[in-house]
This record gives C-alpha cells, structure tokens and sequence, in this order.
C-alpha cells in the first residue's frame, strides 16, 4: 500500500532516519486529534462561561429576584424570570406525560407484537419523526393544529369543565387555540420519537432467556413485560424520558410558533404564556439596551443549566445500561 | 376451580387491554406523522412553481420566490459541514485509536453527548457573545460557525461508534508489515469505516439543514441578495419562520412552500445515510 510504497527508498537510505519520520508524524497526528478531542471539552467550557459573562449585567442587577420575579418590562427595565420558567416546566412536563406512555406502548408493540416485515419501516418512520426539523412542527401546530384546538376541542372542554372547581380554572377560556396545552402537546409530538427508539434499544437488551422463562411459567405478554422486561430496563427508560424532557425543555421553533408569548403566569392551561426558548427567540434581536440583552442571555443561561443538568443524569443513567450489557 | 378459571380470564382480559394500547399508540404516532407529512404535502405542493427557485423573497403582498433564502440554507450549510467535519472527525479518532481506553475519552464522550442534544437556541446565544458582539453586526461566518458547532458533537459521535466496529486484526495486520499507528488508521481504518463515517456527516447535514433558532441572531435574515460572508444573509428556516408568522397571504404560502423543501431534503438525506448502513445491520 501507499505507506509501504513511501517507506522503501527510505528503508534502503537509513532505517532510522525512517523509524523517526514515523514516529514524529504520529505523534503530530496523535497530538492534533487530542487537541480536536479537548476542543470538545472547550467549546462546553466556553458556552458556559460565555453565557455567564454575557448575563452578569442583569445577574448583578436584580440578584436572585431575577428568578423570583414575575415582571417582564422593557420601558422600565425591571426583568424577572419567573413566567418563562414556569412556561418552560409546564409544558415540558405536559409533553413528557403524553410522550412517556405513547412511546413505552410503541416500544412494546415494536418488540412484541408487530409483524417482522413491519418492523424496519414502522422503526424507521418513527426515527424519521425525529429528523424532521422544529420549525416544520411549528407552522403545523401554528395553522394546523391551533386552529382545531381552538374551533373543536377547547370549547368542548371548557363548556365540560366549567362548574368543576379546580379544572375549570386549569381549563379557563376563552379558547385561543395557542398556549400552554397546544405548546405541550408539539413537544410531545417531538419528543415521542427519542423516547420511543431509546426505550425499544433497551428493550433490545433484555436477555431473552428471561423472558422466554417468563413465558414457560405461563405468563401474558403484559405480565413479561410489566414484570420482567420494564423493570430489568427501567434505568434505561428512565435515561430515555430525561433525554426526551432535555429536548423538550429546550425546544425553540417549534413552541416560539405556539405558545403566544405572553409573560405572565395563568393557572389555565388554555392561556398564552412563554417559555425560556421561546423569550429569547422573540425578542433577541429587538432587545435595545444593554440590560435587556443581557437579561435574555440570562435566560439562556439558566436554560443551560437545567437542561445541562437533566442530559447529565439521562447521559449517567443511559451508560450504567451500556456498562451491563457491555459487561 | 372456578377462582383458578375466572383468574385466568382476568389475566387474558388485561393483556388484551394493554396490547390494545400498545397498537392503539402505535397507531396514533403513525397517524400524527401522517397528518403532519399530509398537511405539508397539501399546502406546500399547491405554491411549488420555477419561480420559488428563481426569485427573491418578496416585499409584503407581492409574488416571489425563496431563491436567496435557498441560496444562503445552502452556502451557511456547505461551510459549517467544511468546518465541522474535520474537526468532529480528528476527535473522533483520538477517541476510538489512540485514546480508546484514556480518561479524557470518557469525558469527551459524556460531554459531546450532552452537547449533541442541548438547547441549538444556547448555541446562537453562545455565537453571539463570541463573534456578533465583538464583530459589532450579524453575518453570514458566524451563522456558518454556529452550525458548525452542531455539525460537531453528530461527527464526533458517528465516527467514533464507526471506528470502534472496526475489527482489530485490520489494525494488527497493517501494524504487523510496519506500518505506523497514523498510516494503519488512514489507510485501514478510515477506509474500513468510511461509509459510516459518511453517514454521519449526512446525518449532521441533515441536522444542521433545519436548523433555525442558532441562526436567529448569528446570520439574521435578508430581504435581498447577497453573497457576502460578512453581512447578514437569508437563509430557508429563518424566512419561514419570519413569513409563517407574518398575516400575508403570499408569505405564508412561500413558507410552506420552504418548509415542504426542507422537510423533504432532510428527509431525503436522513433515508440515504441510513441506507448507507442499513445494508451492514440486516446481514
């Protein structure tokens, strides 16, 4: 090969002078791929201490009421966090409720009962689900799905509610098609797919000698699957949902469409509201004055730290499954 | 008799019931995929014309087309691919050759997973504060780099898992007739894993082709023309997202449109790289 071809004339030459060569451009191309490894630690690094520099203004300025207050003004430059973050929870946490189910059910039927040949395609389709950019579930939430929401199913459920203390506070009207609910269930939509591939792969990993015992005793499909197959995985269906509630939690365009920008914090599902993403999106690049500015960026910092937070235990909880069936 | 009858139908019964739910979620995942394809299919064919290719995105209420949008998806694209790749690739190296088992590719690991899925939005912001802010204006570069910055942690991720399939008995036989570590790796491991490693850059194209919240305060946006690196430039999901929200008519016609372009290049893209490796998994 090539390598053998340079190294002849050489070899004839000097031998040593060839073992040198050798090892110097190795070492260069070893030190050269270290060093694009360590970039990736940097970046990280730089992206936080970069947000952090970036939001010290407003950090310093408002301290801990930044988190604390609810008030979003630009003419009076008072800013607090609360609404956004409120936003960001709730909806993240209404999505992983109705993606947590949707996708533990598609994994049991991806490994238990759909037909062979269907099972590529229907796998495929689903990761599929995953590649299609946020923006695209933003103008279909925002044209499709909102209006629908707003014509159909929210008059409905308010008019059920409304003499029901508690639920007809959280189902409050008037139906504006955008908000809370709508932004949930986009994300939903968008997380189902992570959820659902990494809960089958873990599916994948339980040996089938357990279950196959499982079924030698007799037991149904739920029985195995609720008694062996979920708890032997739970690590990983757990790693799974915290990776899905990362997406979610820090999901743009997609909720920015929907969600109605609206800083103030609603007990009812139905009303517009805002989200860390969806804040900094709007309002990034019409923010005058340095305080603003620097109060977005603060909003992305916190972002950063949640979601850092939550892919760190999800990345933790995924590599003790790895560590198992590795081992 | 009976408890022992009765308890076997319970059990029949609730199996029954819950592989129910199980096909009735696989059914409604496969529906809102369908109902999403659909719509984009609907509204986004009826706007498909040669104009959309060969005009420029149009001032309120009038006709045009996305063609410099198009243009500047594509050049902030091919450069965040040109600058991303290498690098995801060199780090990916040390990961499955020369640093398979050392401390720093645990770390290395674990950190790119988190960037691969944090928050593209905290890119933008982080891009912002390392280039727009000191540069004093939005550019094309700096929305290059913030894809860039995507691209990475994708590649990273690909070539390693690429390189670690890589049986090392290739490896041993190149070292056995003498050659060194970095040739062994160029000429027998990069081409055992190529189409892998291929793969993943289709992937991160993929990823990046879509892309719209890092762009929103790196590249901006741009009514006109413009090939210029260094000023503000159009690009495919900034101007949809800008038309979508926008209450003309023509607007939000030329953003399904574009959403329609997007969706099916990813798609596209996504079915090509996984038939790539699709042939090595079914055996």
């Amino acid at each position: 090969m090539s390598a053998v071809q340079e190294a002849l004339p050489a070899v004839r030459g000097s031998r040593d002078a060839t073992v040198r060569r050798f090892a110097l451009t190795d070492a260069i191309f070893h030190a050269v791929t270290r060093a694009a490894a360590i970039l990736v630690l940097v970046l990280l690094g730089g992206v936080a201490i970069s947000l952090f520099a970036g939001s010290w203004q407003a950090l310093s300025t408002f301290g801990f009421s930044f988190v604390t207050s609810e008030s979003w003004n630009p003419v009076t430059e008072k800013f607090g966090a609360l609404a956004p973050i409120y936003g960001t929870i709730i909806t993240s946490a209404i999505a992983i409720l109705i993606a947590v189910p949707l996708g533990i059910g598609i994994a049991i039927f991806l490994t238990e009962l759909c037909p062979r040949p269907l099972r590529r395609p229907i796998g495929m389709a689903v990761e599929l689900l995953a590649g299609i950019p946020s923006i695209i579930y933003g103008i279909w939430g925002l044209f499709v799905l909102a209006p629908f929401l707003q014509t159909t199913v929210q008059p409905f459920i308010i008019s059920v509610f409304h003499g029901i203390p508690g639920l007809n506070s959280l189902f409050a009207g008037p139906p504006y098609g955008i908000g809370l609910l709508t932004s949930a269930m986009i994300l939903a939509i968008m997380v189902l797919p992570f959820i659902t591939s990494i809960t089958k792969d873990v599916f994948d990993t339980v040996p089938p000698v357990l279950k196959e015992s499982a079924y030698g005793i007799g037991c149904t499909t739920w029985e195995v699957t609720r008694r062996v197959v979920i708890p032997y995985t739970r690590i990983g269906i757990m790693g799974g949902v915290m990776l899905g509630l990362g997406r979610a939690l820090g999901e743009t365009m997609a909720v920015t469409f929907v969600i109605g920008n609206a800083h103030r914090i609603s007990t009812s599902l139905f009303a517009p509201a805002t989200t860390i993403s969806a804040t900094i999106a709007n309002e990034f690049t019409e923010a005058v004055g340095d305080l603003y500015t620097s109060s977005l960026v603060a909003l992305g910092l916190i972002l950063f730290v949640i979601t850092f937070l939550i892919l760190a235990i999800a990345r933790y909880m995924l590599m003790r499954i790895d560590a198992r069936t590795g081992a | 008799m009976s408890t022992a009858a009765s308890l076997h139908q319970s059990r029949k019964r609730r199996n029954g019931v819950m592989m129910t739910l199980c096909v009735a979620a696989a059914g409604i995942g496969l529906v809102w995929l369908a109902l999403i394809l659909g719509a984009l299919l609907y509204k986004g064919l009826s706007g498909v014309s040669l104009s959309v290719f060969t005009e420029m995105t149009p001032p309120p209420g009038d006709a045009g087309g996305l063609l410099n949008a198009i243009y500047g998806s594509i050049v902030m694209t091919i450069i965040g691919i040109i600058v991303g790749t290498p690098i995801g690739v060199l780090a990916g190296t040390y990961m499955a050759e020369y640093g398979r088992f050392s401390k720093l590719t645990t770390v290395v690991r674990f950190i790119n997973d988190i960037l691969l899925s944090a928050p593209s939005i905290i890119i933008g912001l982080f891009v912002y504060e390392l280039m727009v802010r000191p540069m004093g204006h939005f550019s094309a570069i700096a929305g290059a780099v913030a894809l860039a910055i995507l691209v990475i942690p994708v590649v990273v991720r690909t070539t390693e898992d690429m390189l670690n399939l890589v049986p090392n008995a290739l490896r041993e036989a190149g070292t056995a007739i003498g050659a060194p570590r970095w040739v062994v790796i160029r000429s027998v491991a990069y081409r055992a894993a190529l189409s892998g490693i291929v793969t993943g850059i289709l992937l991160a194209i993929a990823r990046i082709s879509g892309e719209t919240a890092p762009l929103l305060f790196t590249a901006l946006n741009n009514q006109f023309w413009s090939s210029n690196l260094n000023a503000p430039m159009a690009s495919l999901p900034v101007t949809i997202f800008q038309f979508a929200l926008s209450p003309y008519e023509e607007w939000q016609q030329l953003a399904w449109t574009g959403a329609l372009i997007i969706t099916l290049t990813v798609l596209a893209l996504s079915i090509f790289a996984r038939s790539l490796t699709g042939r090595r998994e079914d055996k």
